[in-house]
């Protein structure tokens, strides 16, 4: 079982996301809207990538894209060399919304890959142990209707953790969470990383949570997104808030997106 | 600015209610008690003047009810369960009252013409006179019925999700479903009896054609209107096209699929009774139809009586199988 355990953690270790010349546009009442343009970016194995940018700019679709759900209109992503043309599930991604299954129970829709896989069989105690991570121990049998958002978010999360993904694309993981459990989840999600070494990019509107976090944040233009900054955050964990360096990093990048004035 | 802070009084009494756990027996679960001994008595002591039988075991009857009713009140002060009839209590006088007005205007004074109204005693005597040949129509009607229905819905159900899944399918079965899937099952019954080698098996197929429709369409707009997002999610996780269907797509859908499952269900009914009382020779459709030419009115009300109760009874069913299946869903209607 412990030697499993490991072979599961090594088999995990983080990919290579390769991002080369990205650009992506929707028709949107016959209009073209273009969102991302040319985006080259390239996280390395093991590495945290967090990613700004103002509302609407273009930061899920380029976690789409990452996820193999939809092609890009120009430009390639490749995934440790290999061209990413569909989804896969080495490469996790959690959704803005937790879009939960509303007919199964919090256990049953966090052990959703392992049993898309035909792998329950091996992996109940992992979903159980997933599920005390995100805190929700006492509502494994809850229906999503009886959750609040947070909780519903916290379940999203823990059905990505799950799988053991080489690569992790969370889509504003703890937007929706108070500030208190916040901290918690951050703390937590950057232990995990530290621990299994998997890639993370992480879309966040909260600069603060980017700089505490992610070894690099890199700041999105407006739509359509253009890479305007990539900020190394070189920083021991774990972060304390008032570092003074994080503090002028957080200047750097509020700069970036035009909220100096305010801040 | 006082009238905000004060408390609606109304509302406090409501709680107060809550508190009380211990319901007490209602004065009116009593009172039907003996409105129903009422209605027995009315019953066995005032004379016939109709020719009826069985008016001493109707008597007996309403006056057990009675009893029965008046023994749940009493020793409902002991026992809170055993008043649990009581929410019913209203109901229960009224249905005292007009068994009373019932019997006094057919067989106490002959009010009503004969036969088309029958006196309660007469009804009663159906059940009593003729309950082997009623229970064998129920018996061959409730067969009939579930050979039509379960087939009707199970190719409504695969043909539904085979629709909204595939768009391929779809092509070729959309335009057949659009002509011909709104035309009354009864509308095919010349030509069902004509092909068919037996009846039997023409009922079977006009039922399984009324189910199959209804189910038809609603599982398909069930499957066609799940989010996308639903299939991101699976997809992203490692899930195959079977997981997808199986474990997605239907589950998804489900809700819509016992819509069609209920209205499917309502349009056997019309097309069992229609086909029953053209190729069958037993079941509750023929008998309506049998009795009729013997001018047997009480019979008929009998029948159509029992009718409804296995119709009531049937869709109860569905209702429960869809509450044990979508528990999962909130603010359900109950049936
Ligand atoms: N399927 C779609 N069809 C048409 N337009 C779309 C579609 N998906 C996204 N868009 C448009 O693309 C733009 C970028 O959307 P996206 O969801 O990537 O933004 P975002 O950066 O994640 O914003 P937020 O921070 O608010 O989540 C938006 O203007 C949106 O209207
Ligand atoms: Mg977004």
């Amino acid at each position: 079982m412990v030697s499993a355990a490991l072979d599961l953690a090594s088999e995990a270790a983080g990919a290579t996301l390769d991002v080369q010349g990205v650009s992506h546009r929707f028709v949107l009442h016959n209009e073209i809207l273009p969102v991302l343009h040319d985006i080259t970016l390239r996280a390395e194995p093991g590495s945290f990538v967090a990613l700004l940018g103002a509302s609407g700019c273009g930061k899920s679709t380029l976690l789409r894209l990452c996820a193999g759900l939809d092609r890009p209109r120009r430009g390639r992503l490749q995934m440790d060399g290999e061209e990413i043309t569909r989804p896969h599930p080495s490469r996790v991604i959690m959704f803005q919304d937790p879009t939960l299954f509303p007919w199964r129970t919090v256990w049953d829709n966090a052990a959703l890959g392992l049993e898309a896989r035909g792998e329950l069989r091996h992996g109940r105690g992992r979903v159980d142990e997933v599920l005390s991570l995100v805190g929700l121990d006492n509502f494994r049998r809850a229906y999503p209707h009886q959750l609040s958002g947070g909780m519903a978010q916290r379940v999203s999360l823990a059905r990505a953790l799950v799988n053991d993904p080489r690569l992790l694309l969370l889509d504003e993981p703890l937007g929706k969470l108070d500030s208190l459990t916040r901290l918690t989840m951050q703390g937590e999600l950057t232990r995990l990383w530290q621990q299994r070494g998997f890639t993370v990019l992480m879309v966040t509107h909260d600069v603060e949570e980017a700089l505490l976090m992610a070894q690099r944040v890199i700041v999105f233009s407006e739509r359509p997104a253009r890479i305007r900054a990539d900020l190394r955050v070189e920083l021991p964990y774990p972060r304390r808030r008032d570092d003074p360096e994080l503090l002028r990093l957080r200047h750097e990048a509020l700069g970036l997106l035009g909220l100096e004035a305010i801040w | 600015m006082s009238a905000i802070v004060s408390v609606n009084p109304a509302a406090t009494q409501g709680i107060a209610a809550l508190d009380d756990d211990v319901p007490r027996p209602r004065k009116l679960l009593a009172v039907a008690g003996l409105a129903w001994l009422g209605a027995a008595a009315a019953v066995l002591a005032w004379a016939d003047t109709q020719e009826v039988a069985r008016t001493d075991l109707l008597g007996t009857l309403a006056a057990s009810l009675g009893g029965l009713l008046l023994l749940s009140w009493a020793l409902g002060w002991i026992f809170p369960a055993l008043a649990r009839p009581g929410q019913w209590a209203p109901w229960l006088i009224v249905l005292a009252t007009g068994l009373a007005a019932w019997e006094t205007a057919t067989a106490k004074l002959d009010l009503l013409p004969l036969p088309f109204f029958a006196s309660p005693q007469a009804f009663l005597e159906v059940y009593t006179d003729d309950y082997p040949r009623l229970l064998d129509c129920l018996y061959h009607s409730v067969l009939l019925l579930a050979k039509g229905y379960l087939l009707g819905a199970a190719v409504g159900f695969v043909s539904g999700v085979a629709l909204g899944w595939s768009t391929r399918i779809g092509y070729w079965v959309h335009p057949v479903l659009r002509l011909i899937g709104p035309l009354p099952a009864t509308a095919w019954i010349p030509l069902a009896f004509f092909v068919f080698p037996t009846s039997a098996s023409a009922s079977v197929f006009l039922i399984a054609l009324a189910t199959w429709f209804p189910t038809t369409v609603l599982t398909w707009s069930g499957v066609a209107s799940v989010q996308t997002a639903y299939y991101d999610v699976a997809r992203t996780l490692g899930a195959s096209q079977r997981f997808l269907v199986l474990k997605v797509a239907i589950p998804a859908a489900l809700p819509h699929v016992f819509v069609g499952l209920f209205m499917g269900l309502g349009s056997s009914f019309a097309v069992l009774v229609v086909a029953e009382m053209l190729g069958v020779k037993s079941g509750l459709g023929w008998y309506l139809q049998w009795s009729q030419g013997w001018a047997a009115y009480a019979n008929m009300y009998a029948d159509l009586f029992i009718m409804a109760l296995m119709c009531s009874t049937l869709i109860t069913l569905l209702f429960r199988l869809r509450d044990h299946l979508l528990a999962w869903q909130k603010g359900m209607v109950q049936w």
